[in-house]
């Protein structure tokens, strides 16, 4: 059984003139122990499916629909204090800018040990025992020297750390981490994805790994959902969807990330942008963008469809459309 | 290697840090100096890009801020075309000079000036250097310039705020083109976008290079977007040069241990799963950097004579290289 459903999901933003809606029939699951990369251009919303499934969406955005469902229990209509016991028990999170996910006025120690025994029952001497043991499964040498030590005593590198070992603090079964490592320098980010994945296989926790950066899934995930303006444009096993990608945009993106193993004179580029949320087209709402556009997609929605290994949300995969989906790749 | 039409000679740069007088006075504080570039030399050819790569606080985005004028070297200089530029951006000359050079800022949304009108913006520096006067040429120029990065002449009565961040990436560099300049320093000039606009913004780069002879200083810290613009890579570490190499030996057989280091960090999309040795530690505080080679505390292969002495940039193996253990074939 999975361990994270989302059904469905919608999002919206009332506004004065009219509802935004920024996540919109949102559905994946993600099974015990693995990790889920979503992948996407600024504004697509993949911030807002995590904060979403963490129960931390900014008001006025509120669930309009759906269901998010974590070991059979839904989670979405909790309420806030009921919210408060699942975050951090059973979903740990991990945010781009370690300094503001840390409390700059509290030692990292004291952060551990309130955060472990709010959700486990353990005395004080025990949660610092523990905390210790994070600290060094996290990497930071002289754990049990650095715990009395205030966030701003550390590099950006080891306060991720920190930040992780917080997230891993009462041993959740589901870390949701956006752009964990966005904020960091090349050579930290490398030790901050293989931390992450290391210490997630060996306590079993399910990864929701949030980033816009394709080599880090690629090293990292099992499977990969690429969102589009609100959606889900296509989601299946990372291999697959970055060889054989299936939906022209996935196609796009990969063809315009610049390749370290092969010279071209000209990058593939998607001409255009993304659309804002008030101005999404009628159909697809990549069609404006797409090479393989055709009658079908201007008019009407597509929802992931079967597609190889994947699922995409293309007419070209529809048995009943006119289009073949021959060379499709960029 | 001397007839390049941008030439640093030693450029240095040093703020001063230190806590305020009283401070010092009071509670004995020292005088604190961060050496943010330090001896830095390099040559570029016309109609050539080099990029530099390093990490945050390295030095590079200093090294831009001296090549334009916006900062003074505390030590060592340019010449622009044979010319010593730091000499004459402060005569009458400058003005001359700075039509021929010309930057690109990292972020879109903060280097263009939100109550202008996209015309203002790109005309300011054909105004400026009074190029042309406030009057329909000017209009046809601004024009000429958008259509030039792929804009459209209409959208020069628009503010910035209509734009999305590659379009103002592409506003920046019609403003920077606006004087005919022959050397362009970009700073970061992607890295606020978004991949697929990325590759917009660097296609037109290379496009407008081809067909004006443009000489590019390109910064940046991710090494695929500098494998796909730049002819010669040259890598900082704590504010000098590690290495210069051209392009294809720097990706193929990078000398240096930080080089090879920067070249490992990058996850692969080819290779998915390759395990691979990440790098140890952290860059150190420019404030009180390491003794000798700055990057032996990270260093697999650092000795004794590391850790004492400075090595030189010089030419090894086809390259420069600034590296005790490739100057001794340890390595």
């Amino acid at each position: 059984m999975s361990l994270l459903q989302v059904r469905n999901l919608v999002v919206e933003f009332p506004h004065r003139r009219g509802t935004l809606r920024a996540l919109d029939d949102i559905s994946f699951e993600i099974a015990p122990g693995e990790i889920l990369g979503v992948v996407g251009e600024s504004g697509a919303g993949k911030s807002l499916t995590g904060a979403a499934i963490i129960g931390l969406l900014e008001p006025p955005g509120r669930v309009a629909a759906g269901q998010i469902v974590l070991e059979g229990q839904r989670i979405d209509n909790l309420a806030h204090e009921a919210m408060r016991h699942i975050r951090g028990r059973k979903i740990g999170a991990i945010f781009q800018d370690p300094l503001t996910s840390l409390n700059p006025l509290y030692t990292i120690g004291r952060q551990l040990t309130e955060t472990i025994r709010t959700h486990l029952p353990v005395g004080e001497e025990e949660a610092r025992r523990r905390a210790i043991g994070l600290l060094q499964d996290t990497g930071i040498p002289g754990a049990a020297q650095r715990i009395d030590h205030y966030p701003h005593q550390f590099s950006g590198g080891m306060r991720q750390r920190v930040v992780i070992a917080l997230a891993l603090a009462a041993e959740p079964k589901l870390i949701v981490a956006d752009e964990p490592t966005t904020a960091l320098d090349v050579s930290i980010q490398a030790q901050i994805i293989m931390l992450l994945k290391r210490i997630c296989k060996e306590r079993g926790a399910a990864v929701m790994l949030i980033t816009h950066d394709m080599g880090v899934i690629a090293e990292t995930c099992d499977r990969v959902a690429v969102m589009y303006a609100g959606r889900i444009a296509e989601i299946g096993p990372v291999q697959e969807v970055i060889h054989q990608p299936a939906h022209p945009y996935t196609a796009g993106l990969m063809a315009a990330i610049p390749d370290m193993t092969m010279d071209r004179e000209r990058l593939n580029q998607i001409d255009g942008a993304m659309p804002r949320l008030n101005a999404i087209p009628r159909g697809c709402a990549y069609n404006p963008r797409c090479p393989r556009v055709f009658d079908r997609c201007l008019v009407e929605r597509p929802d992931l469809l079967n597609a190889g290994a994947t699922r995409a949300a293309c007419w070209l995969h529809d048995a009943h459309s006119t289009s073949s989906i021959d060379g499709i790749a960029a | 290697m001397s007839s390049g039409l941008v030439q640093a000679n030693d450029l240095a740069k040093v703020f001063d840090v230190s806590p305020p007088w009283l401070n010092r006075v009071l509670e004995r504080k020292p005088r604190l100096l961060l050496h943010a570039v330090d001896g830095v030399s390099f040559s570029i050819e016309r109609g050539k890009t080099l990029a530099l790569v390093g990490e945050s606080g390295c030095g590079k985005s200093t090294v831009a801020r001296l090549l334009v004028g916006l900062y003074e070297p505390t030590r060592g200089g340019m010449h622009f075309d044979g010319q010593d530029a730091h000499a004459a951006f402060k005569s009458a000359e400058g003005r001359k000079l700075r039509r021929r050079i010309q930057m690109i800022f990292q972020d879109p949304y903060a280097s263009l000036n939100p109550r202008w009108l996209v015309e203002d913006i790109v005309g300011e520096p054909l105004r400026e250097h009074e190029i042309l006067k406030e009057g329909p040429a000017l209009k046809a120029r601004v024009g000429e310039l958008l259509q030039s990065v792929g804009l459209s002449p209409l959208d020069m009565v628009k503010y910035p705020h209509q734009f999305s961040g590659g379009q103002r990436q592409r506003i920046s560099i019609a403003r920077a083109l606006a004087t005919q300049p022959e050397f362009l320093v970009c700073d970061e000039p992607t890295s606020a976008l978004d991949v697929s606009v990325q590759a917009q913004v660097l296609n037109i780069m290379k496009d407008l290079q081809r067909e004006r002879g443009l000489t590019y200083l390109f910064i940046s810290h991710n090494l695929a977007v500098v494998r796909h613009v730049a002819d010669q890579v040259g890598v900082m570490y704590l504010g000098r040069l590690v290495e210069v190499a051209d392009k294809a030996k720097l990706f193929e057989a990078p000398q240096h241990p930080y080089t090879r280091m920067l070249l490992a960090a990058i996850p692969k999309m080819k290779h998915a799963g390759d395990a691979r040795t990440p790098v140890q530690g952290e860059v150190p505080n420019p404030l009180d950097p390491p003794t000798g080679c700055t990057f032996h505390p990270r260093c697999p292969h650092a000795n004794a004579r590391c850790k004492a002495e400075r090595p030189p940039l010089q030419m090894l193996r086809g390259v420069q290289v600034a590296c005790h253990a490739v100057e001794e074939g340890r390595i």
